[in-house]
């Protein structure tokens, strides 16, 4: 099933072409790239292993495209995601966050229920191949 | 270039019209206008931006499709304006496009070369990563390569450059800079940097008469002027100057300059009575430059050295 999070993630994925051009549009604004992955993609798991520190002093989309093929060559079934994070005081977050690599075949979400007291019931849903 | 046509080549180039509207031109008489000597040294960026220029036209007509080699090394005595030309040869080439954004970073061995075993490559990745798209300028590039230690970390990052010269040839330009006799001794132990880089551009020392020029304009540049006695002292400084150790060129006239002004803040703080004119706050006259140590025979330590010597 395809996992949908974060920006583009309803369009076909993006070529490299793309993605250095949103790194471009990321670095016009000023905001800080970093590069982050992880083997499980629940909309719950905020945490992704970082990819190298953000990188806050790049000019051109190239050094963070570096970073981003290095990365997909060592983990080339691993989510990766694109993250912009705007250091303005006020601000202070993530601007945008896009997946830029899937695993080749991509993981279900499964939704499982069970009973509960007084006939109550519970949804939960996990990630599974 | 954005106004390139990507459907159809153009049949014909206009050379003159494509060096205007480059901005080349303009980069060209800028350096003309702000760097005062270095005749040589202009003639071969004027070469190699002819060069580019028509590299430029016949990859628009589809006559070339590589990108040439621009990793250049610029050999010269400190102070020779080696990083003020890399500066501009760094605009140069984002105004005929071999540079997408044509900032210039500017390191040294320190920048590149880790402390303990595996910090080093992170730390060159790092400082490639910010050069991308731009001109990396590596000072003294010579101090990378340490031949009488054999388990140097500088190795590492001369690898790490040599592979990203090589491979990302349209991202990134490499200058190095240093020492001539240095440099090709670092060349010689190197042969993958002496294959890498195209060009070489040699500076040489300025003559006395330039570095005066080049004090004039330094001043001007912060409002300020020699009157004719201190015209007079500073050619006698320069002179002598020149004979003394660690003379670096314009760096040493920027020095001596910036002492002057703190001389002539002192003597104008002690000896004025009563409001002073802009004549007065903006001359520096002839004893804020007779008073400097050169005059004397130098730094203390360097005396104390040569005394030592001497015996």
């Amino acid at each position: 099933m395809r996992i949908t999070q974060g920006c583009f993630s309803f369009l076909p994925d993006l070529s490299d072409a793309q993605i250095t051009a949103q790194v471009e549009y990321i670095l016009g604004r000023d905001w800080a790239v970093s590069v982050e992955y992880s083997y499980d993609p629940h909309p719950r798991n905020s945490y992704w292993e970082m990819w190298g520190n953000p990188m806050f002093d790049l000019r051109d989309a190239k050094g963070a495209m570096m970073e981003f093929e290095e990365c997909r060559k060592a983990h080339p079934e691993a989510y990766i995601r694109i993250l912009a994070f705007d250091n303005t005081r006020g601000w202070e977050t993530v601007m945008m966050s896009f997946i830029a690599n899937r695993p080749s075949t991509e993981p279900k979400i499964h939704l499982q229920r069970t009973d509960f007291q007084g006939r109550a019931q519970k949804y939960a849903w996990d990630v599974r191949t | 270039m954005s106004d390139e046509t990507p459907t159809a080549s153009p049949k014909t180039v206009d050379l003159a019209a494509e060096y205007e509207s480059s901005g080349v031109a303009e980069v060209l008489r800028e350096l003309d206008e702000d760097l005062i000597g270095l005749a040589p040294v202009k003639q071969r960026i004027r070469e190699t931006a002819a060069l580019l220029l028509v590299d430029k036209a016949r990859r628009d007509l589809g006559l070339a499709q590589e990108t040439p080699t621009l990793h250049m090394s610029f050999t010269g005595n400190p102070g020779t304006g080696k990083t003020t030309v890399a500066r501009m040869m760094a605009g140069l080439l984002h105004r005929l496009g071999y540079v997408r954004k044509g900032h210039l970073v500017a390191v040294t061995r320190d920048d590149l070369v880790g402390q303990y075993i595996g910090h080093t490559a992170p730390k060159t990745r790092e400082v490639l990563k910010k050069a991308m798209g731009g001109v990396l300028f590596i000072d003294e590039a010579y101090y990378l390569y340490k031949p009488d230690n054999e388990r140097d970390y500088g190795q590492e990052a001369i690898e790490i450059l040599l592979q990203v010269m090589e491979n990302n040839r349209d991202d990134l330009v490499v200058i190095m800079a240093g020492y001539a006799d240095r440099m090709d001794r670092f060349f010689s132990a190197n042969p993958g940097f002496r294959s890498r880089i195209a060009h070489h551009i040699d500076f040489p020392d300025y003559t006395d008469g330039e570095l005066l020029q080049i004090a004039n304009s330094m001043l001007r540049g912060q409002n300020y002027a020699f009157d004719e006695a201190a015209e007079r002292a500073m050619t006698d400084y320069i002179a002598l100057r020149r004979e003394q150790p660690h003379f670096a060129n314009a760096r040493s006239i920027r020095n001596a300059l910036d002492r002057a002004r703190l001389r002539q803040a002192n003597r104008l703080f002690s000896e004025s009575a009563g409001p002073l004119g802009v004549e007065a706050l903006s001359t520096i006259c002839e004893p804020d430059i007779r008073e400097s140590r050169v005059f004397q025979g130098g730094l203390d330590v360097d005396r104390r050295s040569a005394d030592l010597a001497a015996e």
